[in-house]
């Protein structure tokens, strides 16, 4: 058999438009006869508005409507949340209303106020100055953790507390009482710093309405153009599922941010059918950090119960979570089930209780970034595992090793089982590449130059391909959790495939082909991937948690079989022989234990001109489609390291070292999943040392609204990271995967805060809270309990 | 009101009439349909928008068009060769996975250019602070670093 196309680092079949400036992203689309959209946003966190004036504006130059909350009244409906979440009390959260535009009060700065429709975009934003707003302006609450307190005020009237719910998971009786027998106890108080997703293309959309056949078309910077379709037609615009095609081309990356149903593309995609013209909007870079999804915002006590040998007894979190003003798409979900559920980590700990309290607060929309919970319970998991590690004198690696799940499946007590794993191996081979018997020697030589040296750790664990879609369900989830796949194979043999997950930026195009030209026996070049477009694939829940391969990819499988089953039967009719003696390898159906043989593209010419064929049994034709539901998630997991060296005059942090093992179960091509976690862990070290969105807490005001202001990572922030992997492979999924997308992001922000507290330990620095810029470090190290002594 | 404005791009002459205020990104995308040079921000951070101007890289979103009058731009359209093989740089971030969704690839190629004819024998150190006004979300650098200097190896063979 010819070397598997399985494990190889082909290289990109999309990277030539892109490398040429050939892509095409929905900016680029441009409709003859098309409109500009520009939106008017709020400038105050709290207001009441108590008149609009857009007489003005209506009669500027060029302009062709203006619209505000009052014209969508009746009309356009709030927008939906996809995952209802029952509280501890037995009572569904609170769903306010979430009006796309304004509706009588504005909640956040940059919430939308009036959408201005002209003929250019200079003629629409000229003039969104002459609208009047008479605005009420009122106290505001940015802070999740001031959002309860008595007199706070209320972002939506029928939110009493600002609450929308408090969720629990775990048995909390057993928990206390493991705590009262416990040797040693560990307390953190943590603030998962609240982050702005960045995507470097702004969304943007183009709302077509085609006057023939009374039909939409959307261009949208989206991750699941079903689902926004979805969404956006059953429950928002009541039109026609199959009369709106909602396309996602190229897409200039997303990390969540571009999952959700905004309200932009849902009033232009509303407004085009009312102006019967094309519409175009594209954000700029201050509307992305005002009005996109947000994410983490968490404010978090922990405990950790320890015997006397450090084994973990029991775990105990609280967590208030800010969800911003209003319930984004799956915003509900993200701090309770994808994050109290990864609580265990990758240890035995048999009592976790974990109780979320979910707010609302006067800032944008929080909903899943990167990771999505899962980065926000590794925190916490491997801050509180390393900080107890330290308190009882015991090696941080060593105490993970006492405390690892060994044997599979295994059960957690919250809820998830883990069906395979091997934590033991990621760890020692980390622990290998990143030289820790070497780090007293390189700690002393930094000592030697003044700097403070430490290395930190994070075993982090996820649970990747949301699944199965009737566990999800009775959790409150509101969508299926499949993924639909389906090959066609032409007539000349060829192959194009069309997925339901989207791509935009992990490579799909090439690694799905890698797939199909594997079990083809076919070569890359002869396959197309065709992903981001409902007009061409059948259904799909696009591309989030990592679900891409896993699910995504285990449905084309799906349908490959079916593809390969039909082929034995007309291979079996065209040799005549059984089908039950057909075999499929390299590309050909041959007679087993015979040199009789047909190759595949004679079975699919075969197919389509069925001059020798069954007919009376088979139909003409080879074109199979697939739905997969997984019957559990997957898993990933692996360790990190981190080395960092302190600038004791600066406070600055530098990363010297960054090791990142990773088991992803089977790998389909090395160069994009190593790709994948380079970002991943990118972002996450911009997390620990860099990104952080501040509100004022007096005006409310987004105080880091630009690039200027929010520190991303660039080039020279980041080393060279050290990254491998070892493979368990997935038992419940066709092709042994588990995802990679996102475990940079989950492992990195723990390992490079518990390097940064192991450097500042000997001076009595027990904690530092993310981002670890600078000012924070120095600040700390001046006020450093040891700061003198500690300099020995 | 509009003024005139002429001014060579990818080696082709373009004369067109542009309101003052128009930015040089704008007549690029939006007058002459170039779509490969992209706007990622509005304060001149993220580096999507360069290009080259009179053979230097420049950031579009910055300029106003008029500014570039009787120049010469060459957009990333302009960079691989008339029979559609790669440019050195381009063919160097394919093979070393330099690109993840692409958005910013084209502002990448483009500095990457101008930063390895600007300097034989980079080291990696001078790659990263030379990238210092180009973001990218999705790669965390490493291979486009290892591209750019692979690229400009070969650029120079
Ligand atoms: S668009 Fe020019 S620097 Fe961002
Ligand atoms: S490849 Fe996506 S921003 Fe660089």
């Amino acid at each position: 058999m010819s070397e598997s196309l399985l494990g190889q680092s082909v290289r990109r079949k999309e990277d030539y438009r892109f490398l040429t400036g050939s892509g095409t992203y929905t900016d680029d689309v441009t409709v003859p006869g098309q409109l500009y959209a520009f939106f008017l946003r709020s400038p105050h966190a709290h207001a009441r508005i108590r008149a609009i004036d857009t007489a003005a504006a209506k009669a500027a130059p060029g302009v062709v409507a203006v619209y505000v909350g009052t014209d969508l009244q009746g009309k356009v409906n709030g927008l939906p949340c996809g995952w209802l979440i029952t509280g501890i009390d037995g009572q569904p959260m609170k769903e306010p209303v979430h009006p796309p535009l304004a509706q009588g009060k504005v909640r956040h700065v940059g919430d939308q106020v009036a959408m201005i429709v002209a003929e250019s975009l200079n003629q629409a934003k000229d003039a969104s100055e002459l609208i009047e707003v008479d605005y009420e302006v009122l106290p505001a609450c940015v802070d999740p953790a001031q959002a309860r307190a008595p007199g706070a005020p209320l972002v939506h009237d029928d939110v009493p507390d600002n609450t929308c719910y408090v969720w629990g998971l775990g048995d909390k009786a057993a928990t206390d009482a493991a705590f009262a027998q416990a040797a040693h106890v560990t307390t953190l108080e943590y603030i998962n710093n609240r982050l702005i997703p960045n995507a470097i293309e702004p969304r943007a959309a183009v709302a077509q309405y085609h006057r023939g056949d009374d039909s939409y078309t959307l261009h949208v910077t989206s991750q699941n153009p079903h689902v926004e379709r979805l969404l956006m037609t059953a429950f928002v615009l009541g039109l026609p599922e199959h009369k709106v095609r909602v396309i996602a081309p190229d897409v200039g990356g997303g990390f969540g941010s571009k999952i959700f149903l905004y309200a932009e593309e849902t009033v232009l995609t509303w407004a085009a059918g009312q102006i019967k013209r094309p519409i175009k909007w594209t954000a700029e870079r201050s509307e992305s950090f005002l009005a996109d999804a947000h994410g983490r915002d968490h404010v978090t006590k922990a405990e950790l119960a320890l015997d006397k040998h450090g084994k973990f007894l029991a775990l105990r979190v609280h967590t208030t979570a800010g969800l911003g003003a209003y319930l984004s798409t799956f915003a509900s979900s993200v701090p309770t089930i994808l994050y109290a559920t990864l609580l265990a980590g990758q240890y035995t700990t048999p009592n976790i209780y974990c109780e979320v309290t979910s707010v609302f607060t006067h800032t944008a929309p929080v909903d899943a970034y990167r990771g999505a919970g899962r980065p926000e319970a590794t925190y916490v998991v491997e801050r509180i595992v390393e900080t107890a590690a330290r308190e009882m004198k015991i090696d941080p690696a060593e105490i993970r090793r006492r405390n690892f799940i060994t044997q599979f499946p295994y059960q957690t007590p919250v809820a998830l089982c883990y069906d395979i794993g091997n934590y033991e191996g990621t760890l020692s081979e980390a622990m290998r590449v990143a030289d820790v018997p070497g780090f007293e020697v390189r700690r002393k030589e930094a000592e030697a130059r003044g700097k403070l040296r430490g290395l930190g750790y994070s075993a982090y664990i996820e649970a990747c391909g949301l699944a199965p879609s009737n566990i999800a369900g009775a959790l409150g989830a509101r969508a299926g959790l499949y993924e639909a796949g389906e090959v066609r194979v032409h007539p000349t043999g060829k192959v194009t495939v069309f997925t339901g997950s989207h791509s935009h930026g992990q490579g799909h195009e090439t690694t799905f082909a890698q797939v199909v030209a594997q079990r083809l026996g076919m070569s890359v070049e002869d396959i197309d991937v065709v992903h981001g477009d409902t007009g061409r694939i059948a259904f799909g829940m696009g591309t989030y948690g990592s679900r891409s391969i896993a699910v995504g990819g285990a449905a084309i499988v799906r349908a490959l079989d079916k593809v390969v089953a039909k082929g034995k039967k007309i291979a079996a009719h065209l040799l005549e022989a059984a089908e039950g003696d057909i075999e499929f390898e390299n590309g050909e159906f041959t007679v087993a234990g015979t040199d009789k043989k047909v190759p595949f593209a004679q079975v699919a010419l075969t197919a389509y001109v069925p001059h020798n064929y069954p007919l009376d049994k088979l139909e003409p034709g080879l074109n199979e489609m697939a739905f997969y539901d997984p019957t559990n998630f997957t898993f990933p997991a692996g360790c990190h390291i981190c080395e960092v060296e302190i600038d004791r005059a600066t406070g600055e942090t530098r990363i010297v070292n960054f090791t990142a093992v990773d088991d992803f179960g089977k790998i389909i091509n090395p160069m994009i999943v190593e790709g994948q976690v380079h970002g991943g862990l990118t972002q996450g070290i911009g997390q620990a040392l860099l990104e952080a969105c501040v509100y004022d807490k007096e005006s409310g005001q987004l105080i880091t609204g630009s690039m200027m202001d929010y520190a991303l990572p660039r080039a020279d922030d980041v080393p060279n990271f050290k990254v491998s992997t070892q493979e368990t492979p997935c038992t419940h999924n066709p092709l042994g995967v588990k995802g990679c997308g996102e475990a940079g992001a989950i492992g990195a922000p723990a390992a490079v805060i518990n390097a940064i507290t192991a450097a500042l330990w000997p001076l009595g620095v027990r904690d530092i809270p993310m981002p670890a810029t600078p000012q924070t470090v120095w600040r700390a190290l001046q006020t450093a309990p040891k700061a003198r002594s500690g300099r020995a | 009101m509009t003024t005139p404005l002429a001014l060579k791009v990818n080696g082709n002459a373009v004369s067109v009439q542009v309101e003052p205020r128009t930015l040089l990104v704008q007549l690029l995308r939006e007058t002459l349909r170039l779509t490969g040079t992209h706007v990622g921000c509005d304060t001149g951070q993220c580096g999507a928008c360069t290009v080259h101007l009179d053979g230097r890289a420049v950031k579009s979103c910055t300029m106003l068009a008029v500014q570039a009058a009787g120049c010469e731009i060459t957009t990333i359209e302009g960079v691989a060769a008339p029979s559609g093989d790669l440019h050195p740089m381009q063919a160097a971030f394919k093979e070393h996975h330099g690109l993840q969704c692409g958005f910013c690839t084209p502002g990448m190629v483009m500095n990457a250019i101008d930063l390895a004819r600007s300097k034989a024998d980079l080291s990696e150190a001078e790659v990263r602070g030379g990238l210092d006004g180009n973001l990218c979300r999705c790669t965390g650098y490493q291979n486009i670093v290892k591209a750019v200097l692979a690229g400009a190896a070969a650029m120079r063979s």
